[in-house]
């Protein structure tokens, strides 16, 4: 057993001693001296959630598949432990070995969502590596970074030496390779950086240089060394159903916010949101083999001992042969004590029936993700729902027993009316008409109508790019609009409804459209104490606008205007496979509330098609 | 049927508290395919209790936790399974079938004894022989030793003497350790470290919980019989 690198007294003073020690069932064990390259896996969030994350546990599983990689954790210590760790000068630690990320080879992080990019600099801060990469000499630990946010990397890009885009299954081989030949040819970070900028997917920020012009927006995004790809294009696994996948995941101590075995059964999506990043990023989209995952189903159940599972995907019900796997999993699971978990499904027989079996009627409740109240709105985000679909759904389940709903919208969608935040309390109002439908003597008195709206947030590579967003009087102003509208239905008694923060929006807002030059304002926030910002905890929101004042950064420059088509993006070095050409069809689309059928029905030729594989070629072999 | 199960609890283990080790057995039943019966009802849950909750911090050579099974493997072959589902610092010692009429561990624990040692690090303040003779006038000679026991709700004056059943000093490389065996259990429940603070306090020393590591060596029902011994190995 490894000494542990908190002292005894330090893990009995701090929360959730379990969080730091590592040793959980399935850890993987190595022995340092047996090994070329030691890896840090990070999560910047606290432990419970880190662990929940499915993209680590099949990395951390393909990593330590190579006897010569050491793959190891490490998740955002709390700020209790944070505390401790600076004042006493700690050096940041693996769970494995328990020693120093400083002393390892890479320090991998995956970047999920804007409010944790603050933490990043936690990590290499505690880590005792330079926060900017320019920083960090030949010896340095390499800071390699993925994930969703990798899709707008700019804001935190000079953070890291090298950023992975796309599907990690792919390039980390390469880039090993390349890694342990270069160690042996004698190290030269310079030059290694220079190579793995040629590997599919690596994008090396400082082998590029933005100019800008005198408005802000970008007038070049150059390579600065010859040989270096103008464009670093999304990799992505074409043969889901045989790619790595852990049929051993870790299973930690305290409960983590997944505590079950997760079977991914496809990626992407067929649906085109046109506010949805990931179903325009992870195209195109790929089932896996039904039998690959009812075998995995076993394997993982008897290698972890959990006592449920979950199905993980966007859009579940367009998996082709979902009936067939739950119908599967309630048969051979639910008489051994295994809690079948479901994702939101569309609701119709099937999806009742199941959740009739799996769950308690009379405690679940069906939710919807209409996303927008009127059809006029759901026809510009290209959210194919309607209101007669919802209306069915919704009586055939209060006539199978269920009496609570849940409704998801957003507010400050492009070309929103005030006719189209009524139409939110409107539609709700609908749904609990259709429950009163049903005589007295065969209902369970009164129906629960939840509607919550967030506000919208446009992303890198979707139609919504070159939206603008609103400041926060506005977006809280939306919400009045929608309480007063739910205040004013006849069936206001059982409806009840919850909108989120403001704050938060905006700054997601700012980063998630953001360029290099708020890299000085995070290192500002995270030096006045800003860290777990995700946490409504921890999140001081003054902070955050003092530094933007202090670095001069104009905020609305980010969120206020509508882009032109021909501005260059911070992200527009990626390729994604989705032509921008298709991005701007749709986002003329959704102007004038046309709608685009799905991949299954009609392609629209988004480009996603490269890949020769997929919902592109379905059905035409 | 039902079974009970033994095991040690050491190393980094100890920092995993009482409810997260229930977790982690419910988990490692499953994976030793251990055929444990489940609970009535639409959520059920496996049917097991754990003898007493050892804090945070403590090491055990003596851990219980009753199930019960619809089937069973030999004795040797469920400790063998269960130890191959087991991370390092937590050990399986025995399987044993309980009498069909015995209660749950939990509901009989009346003792439980432990061994106190100084961490390294922590300076030993008295000598063993200095410690003997402080022990008689804190522990043997008095008729009672009254402590005041602060709970979050309410105080509560408590009788050491009638509920500390053994404490002395021993020693081990020369450097005094204590052993202390004390009432256990739902009414009266008392904490080793509570009895050392106790005795810390007659000295006029000052008390720090970090200076000790504490072990449990084994808990025990009435008449001093220890847990471990109720029941029969299964062929």
């Amino acid at each position: 057993m490894n000494q542990l690198a908190l002292s005894d007294e330090i893990l009995m003073t701090i929360d959730k001693p379990a969080r730091y020690i590592g040793n959980e069932w399935n850890m993987v064990k190595k022995d340092l001296k047996d090994v070329d390259i030691r890896f840090i896996m990070c999560f910047p969030d606290v432990y419970e959630i880190g662990m929940s994350h499915l993209g680590i546990q099949i990395l951390y599983d393909m990593f330590n598949k190579r006897e010569d990689v050491y793959c190891e954790r490490v998740y955002s210590p709390w700020p209790d432990l944070h505390k401790i760790m600076k004042e006493q000068k700690i050096p940041l630690f693996s769970l494995e070995t328990q020693r120093p990320v400083k002393d390892a080879d890479f320090l991998g992080i995956t970047i999920q969502y804007e409010m944790c990019y603050t933490n990043i600099l936690q990590i290499l801060d505690l880590s005792q590596i330079p926060l900017y990469a320019l920083d960090r000499g030949n010896e340095d630990t390499l800071v390699i970074g993925g994930g969703p946010c990798t899709y707008n990397p700019e804001p935190f890009a000079e953070f890291f030496d090298l950023i992975y885009i796309g599907e990690g299954e792919l390039s980390y081989d390469e880039l090993f390779d390349l890694y342990k030949k270069c160690k042996a040819d004698g190290w030269n970070r310079k030059e290694f950086l220079y190579e793995a900028s040629k590997i599919p997917g690596i994008y090396v920020p400082s082998l590029y240089k933005v100019s800008y012009k005198e408005d802000g927006t970008i007038a070049a995004f150059e390579p600065v060394r010859d040989g270096v790809p103008k464009t670093v294009k999304k990799q992505v696994v074409m043969d889901l159903s045989h790619a790595v996948y852990p049929a051993k995941p870790l299973v930690p101590f305290i409960k983590a916010t997944q505590d079950r075995v997760v079977l991914e059964i496809q990626r992407g999506c067929i649906r085109g949101c046109r506010f949805c990043q990931a179903g325009m990023i992870y195209r195109p989209n790929r089932e896996k083999d039904i039998e690959v995952l009812k075998e995995y189903a076993f394997q993982m159940l008897k290698n972890t001992g959990h006592e449920e599972i979950s199905l993980s995907s966007l859009s579940s019900s367009d998996y082709t042969d979902l009936e067939e796997l739950v119908t599967f999993l309630i048969d051979n699971f639910k008489g051994k004590g295994v809690n079948i978990s479901l994702p939101s499904l569309r609701i119709d027989a099937f999806s009742l029936d199941v959740m009739g079996k799996v769950q308690d009627i009379r405690k679940s409740s069906l939710t919807f993700a209409p996303e927008a109240g009127s059809q006029r709105m759901r026809d510009v985000i290209n959210k194919g729902l309607t209101e007669e679909v919802i209306l069915e759904g919704a009586g055939m389940a209060f006539e199978g027993g269920w009496q609570k709903v849940k409704l998801y919208f957003m507010l400050g969608l492009p070309t929103e009316t005030e006719e189209d935040m009524q139409a939110i309390a409107e539609l709700a109002n609908k749904i609990a008409v259709r429950y009163y439908e049903i005589p007295k003597e065969q209902r369970n008195g009164k129906c629960q109508i939840t509607i919550s709206t967030s506000f919208f947030v446009p992303k890198p590579f979707t139609p919504f790019q070159w939206a603008r967003m609103y400041d926060k009087d506005s977006y809280l102003a939306r919400a009045k609009v929608v309480n007063d509208a739910v205040k004013a239905q006849l069936n206001r008694k059982s409806i009840k409804y919850n909108w989120h923060e403001a704050d938060v929006t905006v700054l997601e807002g700012i980063l998630a459209r953001g360029d290099r030059r708020l890299a000085p304002a995070l290192i500002k926030i995270y030096e006045n104490g800003g860290i777990f910002d995700a946490w409504t905890e921890f999140f001081d929101n003054s902070r955050w606008i003092k530094a933007f004042e202090e670095c001069k950064i104009d905020t609305d420059f980010y969120t206020m205007r509508e882009r032109p088509l021909d501005e260059i993006f911070p992200w527009d070095f990626i390729d994604t496979g989705v032509s921008k050409e298709f991005l701007i069809r749709e986002w003329n689309n959704a102007k004038a509330g046309k709608v685009t059928p799905n991949c299954r029905m009609q392609c629209q030729g988004c480009g996603a098609m490269q890949w020769e594989g997929g919902v592109c070629f379905e059905n035409k072999n | 049927m039902k079974i009970r199960i033994k095991f040690k609890k050491f190393g980094v283990m100890k920092f995993i508290g009482h409810l997260d080790i229930m977790r982690y057995f419910q988990k490692a039943m499953r994976r030793a395919d251990i055929d444990i019966a489940y609970s009535e009802g639409f959520s059920p849950h496996q049917i097991m209790s754990f003898a007493a909750p050892l804090g945070v911090g403590i090491t055990s050579d003596g851990e219980y936790l009753d199930i019960e099974v619809n089937s069973t493997k030999s004795s040797a072959d469920a400790v063998r399974a269960l130890n191959e589902a087991m991370v390092e610092g937590v050990q399986v010692v025995s399987y044993i079938r309980l009498p069909d009429q015995a209660k749950t561990a939990m509901s009989i624990v009346a003792a439980a004894d432990y061994h106190v040692f100084y961490k390294e690090n922590y300076k030993v303040p008295l000598s063993k022989e200095e410690f003997r003779m402080k022990l008689k006038e804190f522990y043997e000679e008095p008729a009672e030793i009254l402590i005041t026991k602060k709970t979050k709700k309410s105080e509560k004056i408590m009788d050491l003497k009638q509920l500390v059943y053994d404490f002395r000093i021993k020693e081990e490389n020369g450097k005094p350790y204590f052993y202390i065996k004390v009432c256990t259990g739902s009414t009266d429940n008392v904490k080793p470290e509570l009895v050392l603070e106790a005795f810390y306090q007659s000295l006029g020393l000052e008390f720090t919980e970090n200076a000790f590591q504490i072990h449990r060596l084994d808990v025990y029902a009435a008449g001093d019989l220890s847990l471990g011994e109720m029941g029969e190995e299964i062929e």
